[in-house]
């Protein structure tokens, strides 16, 4: 039983790939069907049947040209805990193409209706060393391998999926904040007030989308499985004007910006992927290419609200140039 | 047999005089201040506390770590006391036991108020995951507080059914209340065998529990990959700073109960004399943990731990941090290697500087680190990369301390502090010379 349920996922996965994320390697034309998807510029009633996933993790067949009418179940917590078959989520971020357009941090919190201090993905002004010179870091959550906020969550309302995803069940949680001690990159946010939007019920919750959220519990970047069911790429990844975040399927050995899609493996191989703070052994699956032969000066970085531009006032790197009057 | 009866007089419980009601009086109202500042934070949330993203644990866990370390006296004088039969520890072991079961039942509710939902505490059982170390001290710290409850119970029985007699005809109710508690004891052989026999069971047992509740608490941030938890000094580290938390309140409420109750003639300058040699005891062990956990991290001077030690040797917490040594750690080690430093006002002042250094020291442990992650703060407002504790937070914290100190005040009201039986056992013994089996 379980065996030919193994192989007809592995049969039918083939079609849903082409269909979803990972598509211009193996699809005839080499366009991305991704921004196909998005356009809705799918072939006009081909009478082509695809086959596609369900979020329950069934196969069915559709006619190709209603995928852009591809359902929005909605996943309960417990269907939540699953994941999507057969897949391994991962995400690079391109540090040379990020002038902290900070279109992603926007995309996400609109998305998940976050406050403004609320972010999930952080941009972060980094410098690796004395003589570096300084550059963007966009932070999500890394979805780690062996991920400590799992570990230490007591009620497992954190937890690890097989997709390679880690989500929140926010009527699980306690509240304790332990996981967001745990986690190395501050990657985790906290209710810690009540907000009227809490009480907005006309979307059921579901953890793969975190809305609506619970006061006196955890939140944090997500890798949006909402928006995977659907075949499109993150918020964040969609959002990006420059570019700068890949996503994909390991398992499938593809990444893509929306515009590009590349091999994983060749990309890290490449342009000298790594992941953060690897000594920890969280195994991250988010992988950054190191911020050479930049794009944008990281000045450009600073072309953006005053507000948000006092909440970097202490890196001494900004102290610097404020110094030297460049800002 | 007059001998005896002035030992009752002088031993069972007195009623408090006007300084008792105003000290009762004051506790009540700051424990009721507080649960009206907790019941506005269930209502409005934690937006109430100055707690944000990075420092999320304030003082409710630091000032939960204080309660746990204190907890550890009873398990401390009975190991060191107890068992090794040190004829001092008479009038004193009975108080460090009131003291632990006090801290370890606020240290219960304690750790509540900084759950972010209190309404959900069933998920622990229900969803419960061994792996965590919070289920760790959901396990240890019932286990604990049974133990305590037992230890102090046990011993009580003979001088529950002396005070049963005792009040038979002045207080019948109060004396009813004493013969239930008392189990019918009446003294007989086979009564006895099975208490010391349970007694000696327990004391055992409080040993093993004692450490494994302070080493679960040191876990609950070793566990942790972050700078100045992520330490294998820090199960030891936080056994030896409980002594001394622990040892400290002990000496602190001796004094106060002995001034409070006339207890001059039991509680003599002999056992504060002992009780300073094994607080600088304590002391000394806990500042050879401390030279581990803040000196030798600065030789092979890793970025991150320098930052943070930094941080705490000249940064925000400096004050603090340098009060917490010199006041909490190295002046009560001078002191109270002098004799004179030994005796029962100096200790007393001495006792109350550890107690608070104590209570800052758990605040040093817990948030600095949490202002310190890998990853620097950056891009969000500028209170978060602060954090001092809120008038909710202080409120509540005062209580929860208002109540550990209520809890003893009503045991020291009620219990006789210093065993009745066998204070006069001992007496007896020493008159016809005969040593005395525990
Ligand atoms: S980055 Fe942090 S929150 Fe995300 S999986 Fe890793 S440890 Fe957990
Ligand atoms: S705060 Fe919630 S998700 Fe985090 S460890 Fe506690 S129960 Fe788990
Ligand atoms: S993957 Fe989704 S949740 Fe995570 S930062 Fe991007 S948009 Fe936000």
């Amino acid at each position: 039983m379980a065996n030919k349920k193994t192989e007809n996922g592995s049969e039918n996965r083939r079609n849903f790939l082409r269909l979803g994320l990972m598509s211009s390697v193996s699809a005839v034309a080499g366009a991305s069907l991704i921004s196909n998807l998005a356009t809705g510029e799918e072939k006009k009633a081909s009478g082509e049947k695809v086959r596609v996933l369900t979020p329950d993790g069934k196969m069915v067949e559709v006619d190709a040209e209603s995928i852009n009418n591809y359902p929005e179940a909605v996943i309960t917590p417990e269907e939540s805990r699953k994941g999507i078959p057969d897949k391994k989520f991962v995400m690079v971020i391109d540090l040379s193409k990020c002038k902290n357009a900070r279109k992603c941090v926007e995309g996400c919190q609109k998305a998940h209706k976050l406050d403004d201090h609320q972010e999930f993905m952080k941009v972060q002004l980094m410098q690796n060393n004395e003589e570096g010179s300084p550059y963007w870091l966009p932070k999500p959550c890394f979805h780690c391998d062996e991920p400590p906020c799992v570990t230490v969550c007591p009620t497992g309302a954190t937890f690890k999926r097989d997709d390679g995803i880690v989500l929140i069940d926010n009527e699980r949680c306690i509240g304790c904040k332990f996981c967001i001690t745990s986690c190395p990159y501050s990657a985790r946010t906290f209710n810690w007030g009540h907000k009227e939007k809490f009480d907005d019920k006309s979307q059921p919750y579901s953890p793969e989308t975190q809305v609506p959220a619970a006061e006196g519990t955890v939140m944090k970047c997500d890798f949006c499985p909402d928006m995977l069911r659907q075949g499109k790429l993150p918020y964040c990844a969609s959002s990006c004007p420059m570019g700068v975040i890949y996503f994909g399927d390991k398992n499938e050995d593809i990444v893509t910006n929306g515009t590009e899609t590349v091999s994983f493996s060749q990309l890290i191989k490449d342009r000298g992927g790594y992941r953060h703070l690897e000594h920890l052994g969280t195994k991250p699956n988010v992988y950054y290419l190191p911020a050479v032969n930049r794009q944008f000066p990281v000045e450009r970085g600073f072309d953006v609200d005053e507000e948000i531009l006092d909440r970097y006032k202490d890196v001494p790197i900004v102290k610097e140039f404020k110094e030297q009057g460049k800002l | 047999m007059k001998a005896s009866d002035t030992l009752i007089n002088d031993l069972a419980p007195q009623k408090f005089g006007r300084k008792g009601v105003i000290w009762t009086t004051a506790l009540i109202i700051i424990s009721i201040a507080g649960i009206i500042a907790y019941i506005d934070q269930v209502i409005k949330g934690q937006v109430v506390t100055n707690m944000n993203d990075y420092a999320l644990w304030g003082i409710y866990i630091s000032n939960f770590v204080f309660f746990v370390a204190t907890s550890f006296v009873g398990a401390v004088t009975v190991a060191v006391l107890r068992l090794t039969d040190n004829a001092w520890r008479t009038p004193i072991v009975r108080i460090a036991e009131i003291i632990s079961v006090a801290c370890i039942i606020m240290a219960g509710l304690t750790i509540m108020i900084d759950m972010g939902r209190p309404d959900r505490l069933m998920n622990l059982f229900i969803h419960g995951r061994m792996q965590s170390p919070i289920i760790w001290d959901v396990i240890i710290i019932p286990t604990y507080i049974v133990i305590c409850l037992l230890l102090l119970y046990f011993p009580l029985l003979p001088d529950l059914a002396i005070l049963k007699k005792h009040f038979s005809q002045t207080h019948p109710k109060l004396s009813k209340w004493y013969g239930k508690f008392s189990l019918n004891w009446t003294g007989s052989d086979k009564q006895k065998k099975i208490q010391l026999k349970s007694i000696h069971i327990i004391a055992i047992l409080i040993i093993p529990a004692g450490f494994i509740l302070q080493t679960v608490d040191a876990w609950l941030f070793s566990t942790l990959f972050r700078v100045g938890w992520d330490s294998t000094n820090m199960g030891a580290y936080f056994i030896s700073g409980a002594s001394v938390a622990g040892v400290g309140a002990l000496v602190t409420v001796v004094y106060v109960i002995r001034k409070a109750n006339k207890l001059e003639n039991y509680i003599t300058e002999y056992h504060f004399d002992k009780l300073g040699k094994f607080l600088v005891l304590t002391c000394l062990i806990y500042l050879y943990f401390n030279i581990n956990e803040y000196v030798i991290p600065e030789f092979t001077s890793k970025k991150e731990e320098v930052t943070h030690l930094n941080h705490l040797y000249s940064g925000q917490y400096a004050p603090l941090f340098w009060f917490v040594i010199i006041g909490g750690l190295v002046i009560p080690i001078i002191v109270l290697l002098f004799k004179k430093g030994r005796k029962p006002l100096p200790m007393f002042y001495i006792g109350l500087l550890v107690v608070v250094g104590s209570w800052w020291k758990r605040f040093l442990i817990v948030t600095p680190t949490l202002l310190q992650p890998f990853l620097p703060i950056q891009g969000v407002p500028e209170s978060w990369h602060h954090y001092f504790p809120s008038i909710h937070e202080w409120v509540i914290t005062f209580a929860t301390l208002a109540m550990a100190l209520l809890i003893i005040t009503f045991l020291v009201r009620y219990l006789p502090i210093i065993p009745i039986q066998r204070t006069a056992d001992e007496q007896e013994a020493t008159k016809t010379n005969k040593p005395l089996s525990s």
